[in-house]
């Protein structure tokens, strides 16, 4: 069974297509890389995804079921775009509420260590470094435990250090038979940690295949990819 | 259960290390009260001492501004910032969230009213029967409930940023226009009769009864009028929380 499925989802917000039409499938054990430009709607394929929004028509399944049960949710964590966190709670303390929530969570030392937080656990989240405070939201979304996850740009705004460090824990996820699907506008970033990137443009996709495979005879998959939306 | 004291656990300390954020809807009314009630408090208002009948009034008045702010604005900002949707994706049960800021909200109400009863004890003369003062904390505690609602659809539809200032232009002219500041007899008489449309109104009303200070209407259209204003409010709050499942265009 697949981790996360999209049949031919359309979704439209007034007068705008957001998705006209989207087929994608998360296999387990699979990172998938969805590239697009700013408004391809990658965001809306997400919010489907996690369950924040229903599709004008189409069906979305994760696990089987609808992701706007609770029951689905509890296989699944997401990092998202989020302007502010609470910042006068202390890691620990946001980790601890986020574990309250699933079933059958990570153990909080799990956590820590997955999310390479150790030293700055007793710390408020508002007096974290940018990369520190990725790394928080990203301990937040594995805190349950879950088989997929969701990552809406998670290292925009990130150094190159931060960056890789994050890499190298969405790597280790992975390795553990895990599904994640990634947002990014980093196309090294696809192409460093992707089985298979999925390239969407005006809401539906227009090419996938594996990074190689994308990038085809073109010097750098970034330019194989503007070609392809141009 | 445990994630429903988890949040109001974390709610608390979140308040309580933003005394910025908290001090002052604590010690507005106070301060009001003390320039008021009791300066002016051995003047007589009807049957009781103005420093009895403002605990009643400025009790309202700050259980209005601890719901308005506490749960209306706080709801507006982490839901403006994308907060609450990450708190979404998780199985959280959407209640717990709101239970605990309406427990904060109480909770703050509670002290605000237990502060007044101690200045007014203590400085303004005030002498109220143990029954008496309880049966004034729980109704004004309770009206929370309508305020709450009222900021949550506030908070449901104003911005993160716009949230404050909106909830102080409505709070400030909806509690003088009340007669919340000002005992209303001493408002002219065409606002005594606009009062009649607004909750604070019948919320300050109810708790005035308790120590025989009210202008003597029936409790039913008191009760009624903060039970209507509830059910508005809390539709007008679903409305804007299904709203956000449609909209976000990215």
């Amino acid at each position: 069974m697949n981790a996360a499925t999209l049949t031919s989802v359309t979704k439209n917000y007034g007068m705008v297509e957001a998705l006209r039409g989207l087929d994608l499938a998360i296999r387990p054990g699979e990172l998938v890389a969805l590239l697009g430009a700013n408004g391809a709607g990658k965001t809306t394929a997400v919010r489907l995804l996690l369950g924040l929004a229903k599709p004008t028509s189409g069906s979305v399944q994760v696990f089987g079921g609808d992701p706007r049960d609770a029951r689905s949710r509890t296989r699944m964590g997401a990092v998202l775009q989020v302007a502010r966190v609470p910042e006068t709670l202390k890691v620990r303390e946001h980790i601890d509420l986020f574990r309250s929530y699933y079933p059958r969570p990570m153990s909080m030392a799990e956590i820590i260590a997955a999310a390479n937080l150790e030293g700055v656990e007793h710390r408020q989240f508002g007096q974290l470094s940018g990369g520190q405070q990725k790394r928080v939201l990203f301990a937040l979304a594995i805190a349950g435990n879950p088989d997929l996850l969701i990552l809406d740009e998670p290292t925009v705004g990130l150094d190159v250090e931060a960056r890789r460090a994050l890499w190298k824990q969405i790597r280790a996820f992975v390795a553990l038979g895990k599904s994640v699907l990634l947002t990014t506008h980093y196309l090294a970033e696809a192409e460093a940690l992707a089985n298979r990137v999925v390239v969407v443009h005006k809401g539906v996709v227009v090419r996938e295949g594996t990074p190689k495979e994308i990038r085809g005879d073109a010097a750098s998959l970034e330019d194989a990819f503007v070609e392809l939306i141009a | 259960m445990k994630t429903y004291l988890l949040e109001i656990k974390y709610e608390f300390l979140k308040a309580l290390r933003l005394p910025a954020y908290s001090l002052p809807t604590l010690l507005f009314p106070i301060a009001f009260y003390i320039f008021f009630g009791v300066i002016f408090g051995a003047r007589k208002t009807g049957p009781v001492s103005m420093s009895a009948y403002l605990i009643a009034t400025y009790g309202a008045f700050g259980v209005i501004g601890a719901s308005l702010f506490g749960f209306g604005v706080s709801v507006a900002v982490e839901r403006g910032q994308g907060w609450l949707e990450v708190k979404r994706t998780t199985p959280m049960p959407i209640a717990a969230y709101f239970v605990a800021k309406l427990a904060m909200a109480m909770l703050f109400s509670a002290i605000i009213v237990i502060l007044l009863f101690v200045v007014g004890t203590f400085f303004g003369g005030v002498q109220l029967p143990l029954t008496t003062m309880l049966s004034l904390f729980g109704i004004l505690v309770a009206g929370s409930v309508t305020f709450a609602a009222f900021g949550l659809a506030i908070g449901f539809f104003a911005g993160p940023n716009s949230a404050a200032p909106i909830v102080n232009l409505i709070y400030l002219p909806l509690a003088f226009l009340s007669g919340l500041w000002v005992p209303i007899l001493f408002l002219p008489q065409k606002v005594q009769n606009f009062a009649l449309w607004l909750p604070p109104y019948h919320f300050s009303q109810l708790a005035l009864r308790t120590i025989g200070a009210s202008r003597g209407q029936p409790v039913l259209l008191h009760v009624s009028a903060m039970v209507i204003a509830t059910i508005v409010f809390t539709t007008i709050a679903y409305i804007g929380y299904r709203r956000d499942e449609g909209k976000l265009y990215g």
